[in-house]
């Protein structure tokens, strides 16, 4: 399945992440057939609440977002962004409305984009579908914030070079193992995903996924953790793959 | 952010998650704005059983909007009464806060909202 990328010739990358391989294989993996088929068995009842944390350019949901009747089998759904960057949020919104735009017959319902720390906004048990490119890259320490850092500047600020540097270290430093970020996302996931919910996570070699999916298996019986994508195979390991994590509610 | 959203959020300070208070956030000094949006009964429908009806009546009085039902209406009953549809319709999909604050009811934080966009970072001191 072949679907057009959104457009995001309006971000500025100096301090937004610009779409890389890991943005694609995100994309990919929604446009492969046994995700449709997953994600369409999973919410044919029900209108599923899409939210996506780190939405960065907005590529990633503006891509779902754009083709939900593609990958969902029905426009019926919602889809909502969170980035600890402000200019992360703006260039989504942007993303967002023009792929909307763009694909006029297939697109979903896009409520918007908030300033935030994961899911700490969202109301519990809500979330059906969470998709999290996170900051995976090992790193000796978490970006500090500047500190004339302004977390809302007006659209008529220049931020300084400081605050772009703080800003595109957010969107790849992942701490010990590239993991702080994320381990604190996988903590939160019996909270936060509805009763059908899903995630799926990005993961590098370097956050040792394969870790990471028996912990996540050991939250309990229903509890499931599958690469269902993956992209730059070296010396049989892949380099970056995307975890589908959910609950089996019939395997009991 | 579309009016629906509300529905979803929630104060970010970890005390209040347990708090009655906390949800739903109460718009403060909002500005809104419309999009004209073609109507689409069936997506009205289909999102009705997903929305909490007493904390959608609560935003939709204090932002000023006509009354909504008591109870949510039924399918049938949307399907039959082209008004309330309508006025689902315009309030959840048609309408966005452009600008403003949502404040907690259980510990006051107010979240600015520029742009349309909310910001739920907290400072240091409430992390
Ligand atoms: C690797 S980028 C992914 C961007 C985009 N989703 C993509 O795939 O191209 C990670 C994003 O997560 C955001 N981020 C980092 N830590 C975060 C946190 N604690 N809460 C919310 N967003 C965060 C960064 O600002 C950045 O936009």
């Amino acid at each position: 399945m072949d679907l057009p990328t959104p457009n995001t010739s309006h971000v500025p990358y100096e301090r937004v992440y610009e779409p890389a391989e890991d943005s694609f294989l995100l994309l990919d993996t929604f446009s492969l057939d046994t995700e449709r088929a997953f994600l369409r068995e999973r919410f044919s009842e029900n209108v599923p609440l899409v939210v996506e944390i780190g939405t960065g350019s907005g590529v990633v949901l503006g891509f779902v977002n754009a083709h939900a009747q593609t990958l969902f089998g029905t426009r019926r759904i919602l889809t909502a962004g969170v980035d600890m960057n402000a200019y992360a949020c703006r260039a989504t919104v942007e993303t967002a409305r023009r792929a909307e735009r763009d694909n006029p017959s297939t697109h979903g319902l896009y409520l918007g984009s908030s300033m935030g720390d994961l899911t700490t906004s969202i109301r519990d048990h809500e979330i059906d579908v969470l998709i999290f490119n996170p900051p995976y890259v090992p790193t000796s320490e978490m970006p500090l914030q500047p500190d004339e850092f302004k977390p809302e500047p007006a659209p008529s600020q220049q931020p300084s070079f400081d605050d772009d540097s703080y800003l595109l270290s957010l969107s790849y430093a992942g701490g010990k193992d590239g993991m702080e970020t994320t381990d604190r996302l996988i903590d939160s996931l019996s909270a936060i995903l509805s009763p059908q919910g899903c995630a799926y996570i990005l993961f590098c070699a370097q956050n040792r996924p394969e870790q990471v999916k028996q912990r996540i298996r050991g939250f309990g019986p229903a509890w499931r953790a599958e690469t269902v994508g993956s992209s730059g195979k070296t010396a049989g390991r892949e380099k970056l793959q995307v975890v589908r994590i959910w609950r089996e509610s019939d395997s009991a | 952010m579309k009016i629906l959203s509300l529905n979803f959020l929630t104060c970010a300070v970890k005390a209040c998650k347990t708090s009655p208070n906390s949800y739903p956030l109460h718009p403060k000094d909002a500005e809104l704005v419309q999009d004209e949006l073609g109507l689409k009964p069936e997506m009205i429908i289909s999102v009705l059983p997903r929305i909490d009806w007493e904390a959608l009546k609560s935003t939709c009085s204090e932002l000023g909007f006509p009354a909504l039902p008591e109870a949510a209406p039924t399918k049938e009953e949307l399907e039959n009464d082209e008004k309330i549809l309508k006025d689902l319709h315009h309030l959840l999909l048609e309408t966005s806060i452009s600008e403003g604050k949502l404040v907690c009811g259980n510990c006051g934080h107010e979240y600015a909202i520029k742009e349309g966009i909310a910001n739920f970072l907290l400072p240091g001191h409430l992390v």
